[in-house]
């Protein structure tokens, strides 16, 4: 394929109009639902950012599979999907902030640990109340509740992510080589093991909701837990779905072995998902 | 287009206008276009803006109850400062990034085109979201642009909307600095070195990196807010083991580096007006880079600061009030830097001048009250009162604003082709200058006299400063419209501005037409390589 000479700018794009659009209708509709109101309008907005990514994204695609890109272009895609990547560390570092606070300052100070007013705060307000993480507060909101064991799910979970990041490695060597085949085998795996992993979730949902009576309600445990593995959870379909349409690129014959950035920055996510998981595994789940 | 193509018929390939009909805006991946989007959304959102600040001012007018309610005023001061932060001075830069960054670097546009359409064409959306809660149920939201827990939570209907219409503006935020990275570290000339760019150029790369780091936290921060009101969470709730407090350090963690956001690219405008009109060449530029590193570094570690009164450890009140005050090192070597780039310079003083002349010392008075603020044992006497309000406008507007305004007098000959009205120019300055000072210099009086803000009600001994505050407040709103007015003759016509348009200007943006052609630099420019 021919290397373009210049940066390819494209011309007339229609579809950020329609995305916005889209996100307006998500957001308008998601808050009068949260009002009260009906979920309609926030399920068309859903519907229309669907359609509209994937009308972008092929758009995209079809340009890169005629060769309008140039490495120039290559690079500012991949500097984007670097620091996009950044930006969810951060959104994951404010729940892990929360986390920390909670754990480290709001829990002692509340039974009177630390030097100030805890002392009095905890006489006054919450006397009697001792902590120990986990923790659903002073009020004991949510009720009588069992921490999320580290044993047997979790651990599960971990062997599930850290094989599919190996396979996912295994797939990135295959289309490094130009084996396009191998390529599509192994990601099939790592699709597998993500969507695994988010059944396996679920099913920790489940036990939480109906065996611990862990809620999202049991206080600040509870509030941690689901805020950061439920985002967690997201992410790793949101990975799961990129990798699988790439690896329905691979069976269209898309990529080569120079020439395969969208596999890269899929799984540069699914890596990130990976790492997210493990300080999730080590701060909530074991220590 | 292949190969061939663009090696024949280069120009006929490239060389195209803009598209035709209303859709060209719509549609438009020009980063030209898209600057243009952004600066007249920000130019409206101004007016809204400045008129929430008039209602807030006239019902200050005399003490007592006058106009509005007091929950319409909570509203409206907590939808000035949203709509002023993220709907005017975010917009206006990233719009001067726009125009400004892909001529600087001699790049043909920005690096993701289509992104930046997105960017863009999100904030009109975001912020019909938002105002929109002006009309809702209970009224828009009335707990502070800070939208601290609790009392944000007890919000009518609008508080879903506020917390998306964020998540919003965060989207078009974090695609827009991404966008920026990716231009300045890939479409530079080849040969211009990261030590070669404007100022401008580099104040917005750290600014881009600035709102990478923390717009995702403040989504993160209003998420739990939102988990909070509606599915059960207790994140800022201590009866569940959570703390208020917590949310005010997320919030901060986000919010001081956003001030910074704030105003870095204004340090870059100045340190680009300045040496044109002194006729000198920038003084200390490598100082300048990297005293613009180190407070964006620092911005990460005074976030406490804003919280000096709610409660933390001694130590941390001593850690984020002598951080705070390092600050003022760089932010100094700043103000020398200006200062020395005037000494004995051939200075003239045309309308940019004279703003940045107007940032440069309205800038250091706002410097200074942080600089008291800093202090945690005086702040305890300043916190929440009109002299915090004081020195927030005094950075803000004759800081951030009047970069703005100094950039459009000093580029608008460039992106129209026509130089601005200077009698005008000169007149809109002056008379902001006066009303501004008579507009917010009392604050620090009444505030350092106990008047605390965010009230719609005062005690009687603050009457007569507050009533010459609102009449600098409608003096300073209506000379705006000087700047609309000059701004409208600008691009209507007036005498052709040359290519150079400043006598004594640097910088690639320069060495193209005026106006510049709708693409420029499609060919890099051959200074550097």
């Amino acid at each position: 394929m021919s290397s373009p000479s210049s940066y390819y700018i494209p011309h007339e794009a229609k579809w950020p109009i329609v995305g916005s659009i889209a996100l307006f209708a998500f957001f308008a509709g998601f808050a009068s639902l949260l009002n009260g109101g009906s979920w309609i309008v926030m399920a068309i907005g859903a519907a229309l950012l669907v359609y509209m990514m994937v009308r972008w994204f092929g758009q995209v695609i079809a340009e890169s599979e005629n060769g309008q890109y140039s490495a120039q272009v290559d690079v500012s895609f991949r500097m984007s999907m670097m620091w996009f990547i950044f930006s969810e560390v951060m959104f994951f570092g404010a729940f892990f902030g929360a986390l920390f606070y909670a754990r480290t300052f709001s829990g002692p100070w509340l039974s009177g640990m630390g030097e100030g007013g805890a002392a009095a705060t905890n006489a006054v307000l919450w006397s009697g109340f001792d902590y120990v993480w986990p923790n659903n507060g002073p009020e004991k909101l949510g009720g009588a509740y069992d921490a999320m064991h580290w044993f047997p799910l979790p651990v599960l979970n971990t062997l599930i992510l850290l094989t599919s990041g190996v396979t996912c490695t295994i797939a990135h060597h295959a289309i490094k080589h130009g084996d396009r085949a191998k390529m599509v085998r192994w990601l099939l795996a790592t699709c597998a093991l993500g969507f695994f992993f988010v059944i396996m979730q679920a099913v920790e949902y489940y036990e939480a909701y109906a065996h611990l009576n862990l809620k999202m309600s049991t206080g600040i445990y509870g509030s941690t837990f689901f805020m950061l593995t439920g985002f967690h959870g997201f992410h790793v379909c949101m990975g799961a779905i990129i990798l699988l349409i790439v690896m329905l690129r691979g069976t269209r014959k898309h990529f080569s072995a120079t020439n395969h950035f969208a596999f890269e920055a899929a799984a540069w996510y699914w890596h990130f998902v990976d790492v997210v998981w493990l300080g999730l595994f080590i701060f909530v789940y074991i220590l | 287009m292949s190969t061939a193509a663009a090696g024949h018929h280069d120009h006929d390939d490239h060389d195209h206008g803009p598209a035709k009909g209303w859709t060209r805006w719509l549609y438009t991946t020009n980063h030209k276009d898209i600057g243009t989007l952004y600066l007249l959304f920000a130019l409206v959102m101004f007016f809204i803006g400045g008129g929430m600040a008039l209602i807030i001012r006239a019902e200050l007018f005399q003490p007592g109850l006058q106009l509005v309610d007091p929950l319409f005023f909570n509203s409206m001061t907590t939808m000035h400062a949203l709509v002023m932060i993220f709907g005017v001075v975010m917009p206006a830069f990233v719009g001067l990034a726009n125009w400004m960054i892909p001529m600087m670097i001699g790049g043909p546009d920005m690096a993701l085109p289509r992104l930046n359409n997105w960017s863009f064409w999100i904030m009109p959306f975001a912020f019909l979201l938002l105002l929109s809660t002006l009309f809702m149920e209970g009224g828009g939201p009335a707990g502070g642009w800070t939208l601290y827990a609790p009392l944000s939570l007890q919000g009518g209907n609008s508080f879903a909307f506020v917390i998306f219409s964020i998540h919003f503006m965060g989207i078009s935020s974090v695609m827009g600095s991404i966008n920026i990275v990716a231009t300045i570290f890939n479409m530079r000339a080849p040969g211009m070195s990261l030590m070669q760019m404007p100022l401008f150029v580099w104040t917005w790369l750290i600014t881009a990196y600035l709102l990478i780091a923390v717009i995702p936290v403040l989504a993160g921060a209003v998420t739990m807010l939102l988990t909070d009101r509606f599915f059960g969470t207790s994140f800022f709730n201590a009866a569940g083991g959570g703390d208020p407090v917590m949310y005010q350090h997320i919030f901060w963690f986000f919010g001081h580096p956003e001030v910074y956001i704030l105003i870095l690219p204004a340090f870059g405008i100045i340190s680009s007006i300045i040496p044109t009109f002194a006729r000198k060449p920038l003084f200390g530029y490598a100082s300048m880079v990297y005293a613009t590193a180190s407070i964006a570094f620092l911005s990460f570690i005074v976030w406490a600061h804003h919280m000096f009164t709610v409660g933390m450890p001694l130590a941390g009140e001593m850690f984020f009030m002598f951080a705070t005050m390092m600050i003022s090192v760089p932010t100094g070597v700043k103000v020398f830097n200006w200062i020395a780039t005037m000494w004995r310079g051939s200075m003239t003083f045309e309308t940019p001048m004279l703003f940045a002349i107007g940032f440069l010392v309205m800038f250091t008075i706002g410097g200074l009250s942080g600089l008291m603020l800093a202090i945690t044992p005086a702040d305890i006497q300043y916190h929440d009162t009109y002299f915090v309000v004081a020195h927030f406008h005094y950075v803000l507007v004759p800081g951030a604003i009047y970069s703005i305004m100094a950039a459009t007098y000093y580029w608008m000959p460039k992106w129209t082709g026509n130089m601005y009205d200077e009698k005008w120019g000169k007149i809109h300055f002056w008379v902001s200058t006066v009303f501004l000072n008579v507009l917010f210099f009392p604050m620090h009086f009444v505030g350092l006299a106990g008047m605390p803000r965010r009230i719609p009600d005062y005690n009687l001994q603050f009457a007569d400063w507050n009533a010459v505050a609102t009449i600098g407040a409608f003096g300073f709103g209506f000379s705006q419209l000087i700047f609309v007015w000059v701004i409208y003759k600008c691009i209507k016509g007036g005498e052709k501005a040359t290519d150079e348009v400043w006598e004594g200007a640097d910088g690639l943006e320069w060495t193209v037409p005026s106006p510049a052609p709708y693409h420029t630099f499609e060919k890099p420019p051959a200074q550097y390589s």
